[in-house]
């Protein structure tokens, strides 16, 4: 009898969140924006310490107040005793909105044909209903980087926020042109290439990268000089990394290719970016000390080579920051981004610490990519992207009970919580009629 | 001649015997930890005493005999040995797709005791694995049952000899598009998927009336049967049919899972668990009323057609529903963290401490038919244990030693840097694999079939 009270218990805690915005026939739960009163939370701000029983005032979008007395009537109140409030979780690398089934080609929207299409705009195609959206933003991430890939510089991504009904409505204010970074590593299992080869083909795509770069800088000094240009829609855009008004993201994981991308970026003059970096522990110092700050991840994955120690990619995030890198966390997924919470926990147990892995997923990206007054802590003046949850929302336990975006308070809804819904118990049970 | 045949034998069960017998079996204290046993509650400040291998006692101000190592565990969990019912990690090769049916190979002949993934599953507390069959076809090989005693290198030494036999089944996508869609044989549908089944178990009811006919008549006066030809993929069809061999089937979608639920009824197959079962959570009561239940992944989904309509809710909404179980990896990768796997359970359903830890212990150990053996910490039991930093359903918890049969194969103070048993002396350069390029998968080996899809399927997961 205990035992099914507390599985009773159990499912009902489980559903709570659900209870919240509980749906009748015919009514569908919209993201609703207004003026919200978070009362009485702890609140984690990460720039300005944790805050206990203390209330955050949203309205217009924005996080209007964070305080103990804050007296707004005409405020929708959220008790939130006993509960906790985060900043949104921002991923600093996925493939969200621009894939829907992975192994379904017509679905998939991220790899452009071509070796230089960096005028590919991730943005364009960003789906504002794919259901791993829906997915997503319940776990508290709600914010992406989203990146083409393919080619050598196969295209421009693009900052969403995952609340709105046109990638322009969800656009987050940050977008860099994506380069990946010759490689001189093995592909894989598959690559057959003799490691003279390799190295021959790393040698000529690095050479094709300069020449692609020189032309992009030569566009651009024509440009500048007012000269008459035909249309060239891939210079046009790589012109604006070679000129500092986008970063470049530059997507690159094994040693001896992170130093040769330090070294190719030296005397440029331009905004880097690194992404990805499995290795970058090897090389820690010296990306220290070029001053480039990482995006790294996913954590949870495999070391690069046999020979590495068990936890070369948990212990990667930690060794860079440990060596003065600046750090952020992506999960290079798709329809698991919702797993970002966990990779930097992984992260934070193997050598990064707690505080600096929340901060690796919040403040340091935003301050990566330029957005640190609107994003990434729980601040006066900031867009109001908040997570409130019973407890860390990066331990599983934990239950995250409202998402907050851009000031649109989110359904706590989605397809898979919806599939629980009906098949907890479903009707007709075992047997027909 | 006949002599010499019975020597012959003779000295092959002991050889067998040989290698059993030599599995390396260790005696140490374990004390003060928080011991989570899985089945009998979680005891505080606890002893944990193995001797040769077994967990002799489990209690409080255990004394250790003389000459066993004793290891202070204050402030630390201990729990038993993680179980993971799909993998296939330590494989050289997973999938023999030439035809609808193989029930003929064994995984046994292909394992690969060098294997680094097997000291990083160690790393992840994880002691048992499910080393499977490829998803190629309806009816696959027979998988191994390893216990992960890292450092061997013979094969037979790290395949758990006193597990049953279980056999790879596979519905849906992957069998279809193998053999129909690549190869243009039955099965291009799920229809033909079930055909396949039904046909291949009606043949092997045929194979084995004819030896039943056969060993009946056999020394009777007069007799002149000849024997049927001995078919090693029929008899082992026949066994499934004896319950001799647990099958265990990849499955996505309900109504494959529901059309697998009606053949084996119809054969009186009963030893059946689903593998993956992502929409198994549509089908929830039936699979709990005739099946050991299910293997699936914590929060996998979308990749694949399949598994579009899935939920993270699937484990919970099964383990409401009565149904045994597990969550495995079917990955190199996702092996090293399945605590954290099972912990996802507790945010997509809300299941309790020990529903989630059972996920990875003596729920798959069920479903292997090792739970008398494994798969919980209780005197008697083969001493897999595994030593956590921080409760193991934390996403902070870290792994500080495993043992196998009461062996420390990982510590966490004691690991080196380079753990490979076996450098290829060919490799001038060590490949770097980015991403996990070389994770495990269900559709390895497979890419000759897909030549006509331009190896897009090479990107495939499971």
């Amino acid at each position: 009898m205990n035992r099914i009270l507390k599985t009773f218990c159990a499912s009902l805690l489980a559903l709570l969140p659900v209870a919240a915005m509980a749906q009748i026939d015919g009514e569908f739960v919209k993201p609703r924006t207004g003026k919200f009163l978070l009362q009485n939370a702890t609140v984690v701000t990460v720039t300005k310490g944790t805050l206990n029983n203390t209330s955050v005032l949203l309205e217009n979008g924005k996080i209007s107040q964070v305080g103990t007395n804050i007296s707004a009537a005409d405020a929708e109140v959220i008790d939130c005793s006993g509960m906790f409030i985060y900043p949104g979780m921002i991923d600093g690398g996925t493939r969200l909105g621009l894939v829907e089934v992975s192994s379904v080609p017509e679905t998939v929207d991220y790899a452009e044909l071509g070796n230089v299409t960096p005028n590919m705009q991730a943005l364009t195609t960003v789906n504002p209903n794919s259901e791993a959206i829906g997915i997503t933003r319940v776990s508290g991430v709600t914010t992406v980087l989203t990146v083409p890939t393919g080619g050598l510089f196969p295209g421009t991504a693009a900052l969403i926020n995952l609340n709105g009904y046109t990638p322009d409505q969800m656009y987050g204010g940050f977008k860099a042109i994506v380069m990946n970074f010759p490689s001189s590593g093995r592909r894989g299992r598959f690559d057959r290439r003799s490691d003279e080869d390799i190295k021959k083909d790393s040698e000529k795509a690095l050479k094709e990268a300069n020449e692609i770069w020189d032309n992009a800088k030569k566009y651009l000094e024509l440009k500048n000089a007012g000269a008459e240009l035909q249309y060239y829609p891939e210079m046009d855009q790589l012109s604006k990394a070679v000129s500092g008004e986008l970063p470049l993201l530059i997507v690159v994981d094994a040693a001896s290719d992170i130093q040769n991308a330090i070294k190719w970026v030296e005397g440029k003059n331009i905004k880097v970016i690194f992404s990805g970096v499995s290795e970058g522990w090897r090389v820690a110092d010296e990306i220290a000390k070029a001053g480039i700050p990482v995006i790294t991840g996913p954590v949870q994955e495999l070391p690069s080579r046999q020979s590495d120690r068990y936890d070369a990619a948990y212990s990667n995030a930690g060794k860079m920051a440990k060596a003065g890198v600046k750090v952020a966390i992506r999960t290079d997924e798709e329809e698991n981004v919702r797993n970002l919470p966990f990779h930097a926990a992984f992260a934070a147990a193997y050598g990064l610490g707690k505080e600096e892995a929340l901060k690796a997923i919040t403040i340091n990206p935003a301050e990566i990519f330029g957005i640190q007054d609107q994003y990434g802590s729980v601040e006066a003046g900031k867009r109001a992207n908040l997570v409130v949850s019973t407890g860390d929302p990066l331990e599983t336990k934990s239950q995250i009970m409202h998402v907050f975006i851009d000031g649109y308070r989110i359904p706590m809804s989605n397809r898979h919580i919806r599939l629980y819904q009906e098949f907890l118990e479903r009707s007709p049970g075992l047997k027909a009629n | 001649m006949k002599k010499l045949n019975i020597i012959l034998a003779a000295l092959l069960g002991l050889g067998l015997n040989y290698s059993y017998a030599q599995t390396p079996k260790g005696s140490v204290l374990i004390k003060n930890a928080t011991v989570l046993t899985v089945t009998k509650g979680n005891l505080e400040n606890t002893d944990v005493l193995v001797q040769d291998g077994i967990i002799k006692q489990v209690g409080q101000n255990l004394a250790a005999p003389s000459g066993i190592q004793t290891i202070d565990a204050s402030g630390k969990f201990l729990m038993p040995g993680i179980i993971d019912a799909h993998s296939h990690v330590a494989l050289d090769v997973v999938n023999e797709a030439s035809a609808p049916i193989v029930a003929e190979v064994r995984m046994k002949d292909v394992v690969n005791p060098f294997e680094i993934g097997i000291y990083r599953a160690l790393a992840g507390g994880v002691t048992i694995s499910h080393a499977m069959h490829g998803s190629a076809n309806v009816i696959g090989g027979q998988n191994a049952t390893l216990k992960h005693r890292w450092g061997s290198d013979d094969p037979a030494e790290i395949i758990m000899q006193d597990a049953p036999r279980t056999i790879k089944f596979a519905l849906g996508e992957n069998p279809t598009r193998v053999h129909g869609r690549g190869n243009g044989i039955q099965p291009r549908t799920r229809m033909g998927v079930e055909a396949v089944l039904r046909n291949g178990f009606n043949e092997a009811l045929q194979y084995k009336k004819g030896w039943e006919t056969y060993n009946s008549g056999k020394g009777q006066k007069g007799n002149t049967l000849t024997p049927p030809v001995y078919n090693e993929r029929l008899q082992t069809l026949a066994d499934i049919l004896d319950g001799k061999i647990i099958v265990h089937c990849h499955s996505y979608r309900a109504d494959e899972i529901y059309m697998l639920i009606n053949v084996a009824k119809d054969f009186g197959i009963t030893k059946l668990v689903f593998q993956h079962t992502n929409e198994g959570f549509k089908v929830a009561p039936e699979i709990a009323e005739y099946t050991m239940g299910a293997s699936v992944f914590a929060d996998w989904w979308a990749y694949k057609m399949e598994v579009y309509y899935s939920t993270a809710f699937n484990a919970a909404i099964l383990q409401r529903n009565g149904v045994i179980t597990s969550i495995n990896s079917d990955s190199a990768e996702l092996i090293r963290h399945l605590y954290h796997e099972a912990a996802k359970t507790q945010r997509y359903g809300g299941l309790t401490d020990d529903e989630a830890l059972s996920m990875i212990t003596i729920n798959p150990a069920k479903q292997l038919g090792i739970a008398d053996k494994v798969g919980s910490i209780e005197v008697g039991k083969q001493a897999d244990l595994v030593i956590f930093e921080g409760h193991p359903l934390s996403s902070y918890a870290v792994p500080q030693m495993t043992f196998v049969d009461g062996v420390k194969y990982f510590d966490i103070k004691a690991d080196k840097d380079d753990q490979r048993q076996f450098v290829s002396a060919t490799e001038m350069v060590e490949p770097v694999f980015l991403h996990s390029e070389e994770d495990h998968q269900c559709l390895q080996d497979v890419d000759a079939y897909f030549e006509a899809f331009q190896g897009a399927f090479l990107e495939e997961k499971n």
